[in-house]
């Protein structure tokens, strides 16, 4: 019955569309189900049912866990569908044709039954099928039929030769903007598809085929200034990216509201710069102790110490303005947070009550914090509480930034980068200074200018000369 | 011994082998035993995903031996938090991945091997792999009392289970991959693969626990190496195939084109939690405050890992509804993750004033509605 339908369908191929039409959809389902020969054509839309084929080992219900697709998404040929799960397996079901898909006959987590319809896909009137199978056969057969499938896989809609590029790179053909003829998909469409997902443009690939041959030398330097120079053919680069638009959320939407609420509060700026040597050199005798203790010793624990001792002679940069702007909160703790940059975006956690802690138990918070927070185990406790904020973005890079003061605070500073730069020393010597830039942020409704200098210039004194933070450390 | 373009050029391009087929199952000549070089968990699935789309195995077989650091597995549509306990696994540094198969979570740490068999769709057949693990501990301890399930388990003493099993089927080519448990650390197993979430109600494909025991508690001769070998000696017989094992890497992208790029997929937060199938949670939790105790009920729907739904109870005179509502809005549209509530409730916490009593509750709050998570 098969052989015979087949005959007298691909005699019929060549008449006009409209009698084709006339065709009993009915006659082109089978209910063989190891062998599903599709004739061809199909035109005017026709709608083919896709047929759920055998998973193995006897399975005859299976549960749909997931659509790849939805009504009205168009499909190529081994296009993922869905996924489906039986007894501890994943099967991914792959389309057989291409078309448009008309109706999902299962929802989420249905059960799906083997041979029995999954999905109807409108095939396209213009395209010509070659006769399929399904999967399952008897294993003598499936090796010759694989290269039969091969040889015999003319599609309208790209090459064998397309095909098997895009198979080998796993881009969806439905996803590449065809160029060619009957919006065909070439060569170059793939190319540029892959191009645009490696972010690199690749060189028009006709080039090589263009170049002239160089005429031949006809007597020495002359002849090389005649020489042409090949010019390529220029096409252009089909670019077929889209505009993305997602939702703010997680840690995006935290900064988006945080930095919304210090729109409110007018900020000044106030820049220095600071000679580190003598840091420098400090750190570099106290880390091996420290790492002895079990603690690494970065900068940022000194710069903590030190905003500190700053902050008990000038307060105000450690308060709180109230939302009508009538009271200030002068706040006894000293609880300085440290921007963080993690894979998923910035977080301030900050050090407790700093006022008592000795630089050592600064570095030690601090490493655990930094620990928290990459494996994303800080808790809110941490990331709260905080009254005044210093931000390393010196070990990214840059030196002066203007940093935006997170609310309810009133001040922040930011680091730049440690450069080895020329300076004069006392006696008008140039030697070799380890220079770093702060950029501080305060707010204009309670602290001054004046305040803002005075306190960085403490704070600058202290870390050009480290011995002196011993006379007013707590 | 690895022979990088030789084992790429045998990899992928299809095996134009006219060797007439061996009755049913023994396919003559063409296979390969690969060996991983990677104890990393993503690496390794990734693996198995590069050898399933990229190696041609219309005509091959192949066999991956593989072993992890400690990392909980679960199958491809599960929900992790049913599974396992996130909060315990986080702390222990224990990694989590979801591998492209289905099936029930496991633990694994470097006492057990894990072994993928690779076929075409049509030589698809995993009692016949079982059957080749169990001869090949039969051959290394020949009094083993260990048998094959319905279930496709391996169990011991009729009671333990030593193995499980998942597989994948794709277009052309399949995989059945099963564990064998020689060495593992059973009491983390044990305390990971118990969930402390209560009020998950999901379709997700749930797990079967069983009582689990390792091959060396059987007997001490049975450790990895030698039972990876046992198996390759096995798989080369059964197949026909050259029993010398090649080791890959599964860094080296000239072998393996395109490997990094999938190894960074399943590290995705979108692919290990994102994947999880909807799910509600409705569950309570007890506050102290001051000497009484308070009962604060959540509400939650999570689609493809992010908070759709978000409902926070608290007792009204305890804290303003209004309040709650503040953060449950907050939370809505992110991710069901600890981190990121942590951030969206701290902000919610910084830019909201309010008195220092009210904002040790939220605090309070926040915490709790975090170890939800």
């Amino acid at each position: 019955v098969c052989v015979h339908h087949i005959r007298s369908c691909s005699s019929i191929r060549f008449i006009k569309s409209k009698y084709v039409c006339l065709f009993d959809k009915s006659a082109l389902k089978f209910s063989h189900h190891q062998r599903l020969f599709r004739t061809s054509p199909v035109s005017c839309g026709q709608i083919v049912q896709f047929k759920l084929s055998d998973i193995g080992e006897g399975i005859t219900e299976v549960t749909v866990k997931e659509w790849y697709i939805k009504e009205g998404d168009s499909v190529s040929q081994f296009d993922s569908i869905c996924e489906v799960q039986s007894d501890k397996a994943s099967v991914t079901i792959t389309s057989r044709y291409d078309g448009i898909i008309r109706k999902l006959h299962y929802n989420l987590d249905e059960i799906a039954y083997v041979g029995k319809p999954l999905v109807d896909i409108e095939i396209d009137a213009s395209k010509d099928v070659a006769p399929e199978e399904d999967v399952v056969e008897t294993p003598a057969m499936s090796h010759e039929e694989h290269t039969h499938q091969e040889i015999k896989g003319h599609k309208t809609l790209a090459t064998p030769a397309v095909r098997r590029l895009a198979m080998e790179n796993n881009i969806k053909l439905s996803e590449v903007v065809g160029t060619g003829k009957d919006n065909r998909i070439l060569k170059e469409d793939i190319l540029n598809y892959l191009a645009k997902q490696t972010g690199a443009i690749l060189p028009p690939s006709p080039k090589a085929e263009i170049i002239p041959p160089l005429p031949k030398a006809e007597g020495g330097p002359i002849a090389l200034k005649e020489r042409k120079i090949p010019v390529p053919i220029s096409r252009p680069i089909a670019f077929s990216g889209k505009d993305k638009t997602e939702a703010v959320t997680g840690f995006q939407k935290a900064m988006v509201k945080t930095m919304s609420a210090a729109l409110k509060i007018p900020h000044f700026g106030y820049c220095d710069e600071i000679d580190l040597t003598q840091l420098v050199q400090l750190r570099e005798e106290l880390k091996p102790l420290a790492q002895t203790r079990g603690v690494k010793l970065s900068f940022m624990p000194f710069f903590i110490k030190a905003a500190s001792l700053g902050l008990l002679q000038y307060p105000v940069l450690n308060a709180s303005l109230d939302e009508s702007c009538q009271n200030i909160t002068y706040k006894a703790s000293h609880n300085i947070g440290v921007a963080m940059d993690t894979e998923q975006g910035l977080i301030v956690p900050n050090v407790k009550n700093v006022q008592v802690c000795s630089v050592f138990e600064i570095a030690t918070e601090l490493n655990r914090l930094q620990s928290l927070g990459s494996a994303g185990q800080l808790g809110t406790n941490d990331l709260t509480g905080g009254t005044f904020t210093l931000s390393n973005i010196g070990t990214i890079g840059g030196t002066y930034t203007k940093p935006v003061i997170l609310p309810p605070e009133v001040a922040i500073g930011a680091l730049g980068k440690i450069q080895v730069l020329p300076r004069f020393n006392g006696k008008g010597e140039i030697y070799k200074a380890q220079i770093m830039n702060v950029s501080w942020s305060a707010d204009h409704r309670i602290i001054d200018g004046a305040t803002m200098a005075r306190f960085s210039n403490l704070w600058k004194s202290y870390l050009e000369n480290p011995a002196s933070m011993l006379l007013d450390l707590k | 011994m690895a022979l990088p373009w030789a084992l790429r050029s045998c990899l992928q391009r299809p095996c134009v082998l006219r060797s007439r087929r061996a009755p049913l199952g023994g396919a003559a000549g063409a296979g390969l035993i690969l060996q991983s070089l990677s104890d990393d968990v993503y690496q390794n699935l990734a693996v198995e995903d590069w050898i399933h789309e990229q190696a041609g195995l219309e005509d091959r077989q192949v066999l991956f031996l593989w072993r992890n650091a400690p990392a909980v597995v679960v199958g491809r549509h599960q929900n992790p938090w049913q599974e396992c306990d996130l909060r315990l696994l986080r702390q222990k540094g224990v990694k989590l991945a979801r591998r492209r198969s289905g099936g029930g979570a496991v633990y694994h740490d470097l006492g057990n091997i894990n072994l993928t068999f690779f076929t075409s769709r049509t030589r698809y057949e995993r009692r016949d792999n079982l059957e080749l693990v169990v001869r090949a501990l039969r051959a290394l301890s020949p009094r083993l009392d260990v048998r094959v399930t319905e279930r496709y388990d391996i169990v011991l003493g009729g009671r333990y289970k030593i193995s499980g099993t998942a597989a994948k089927l794709g277009r052309t080519a399949a995989y059945h991959h099963c564990t064998l448990l020689c060495g593992a650390d059973k009491s983390l197993l044990s305390a990971l693969l118990r969930s402390p979430y209560r009020g998950l109600r999901s379709n997700a494909t749930a797990s079967v626990p069983s009582a689990v025991r390792n091959l060396v508690e059987e007997d001490p001769a049975l450790t990895c190496e030698r039972l990876l070998e046992a198996v390759a000696e096995e798989y080369a017989a059964r197949h026909h195939v050259d029993r010398r094992v090649t080791l890959i890497n599964p860094a080296d992208e000239a072998v393996l084109p395109g490997i990094h790029r999938k190894t960074k997929e399943l590290q995705t937060w979108e692919w290990v939690y994102g994947k999880t199938p909807k799910f509600s949670v409705s569950t309570y939790f007890d506050l102290t405050y001051e000497d009484s105790v308070l009962q604060v009920k959540v509400d939650m729907e999570v689609k493809h890992g992010k908070i759709e739904v978000c409902n926070i109870d608290a007792p009204e005179q305890w804290l303003p509804p209004g309040l709650c509502q503040e953060l449950a809005k907050s939370l809505t549209g992110s991710r069901f993750c600890p981190d990121e509530a942590t951030v969206l409730a701290s902000t919610w916490l910084r830019t909201c004033p309010r008195d220092d009593e009210l904002r040790h509750k939220c605090n309070l709050l926040c915490e709790n509605v975090r170890m939800l998570m």
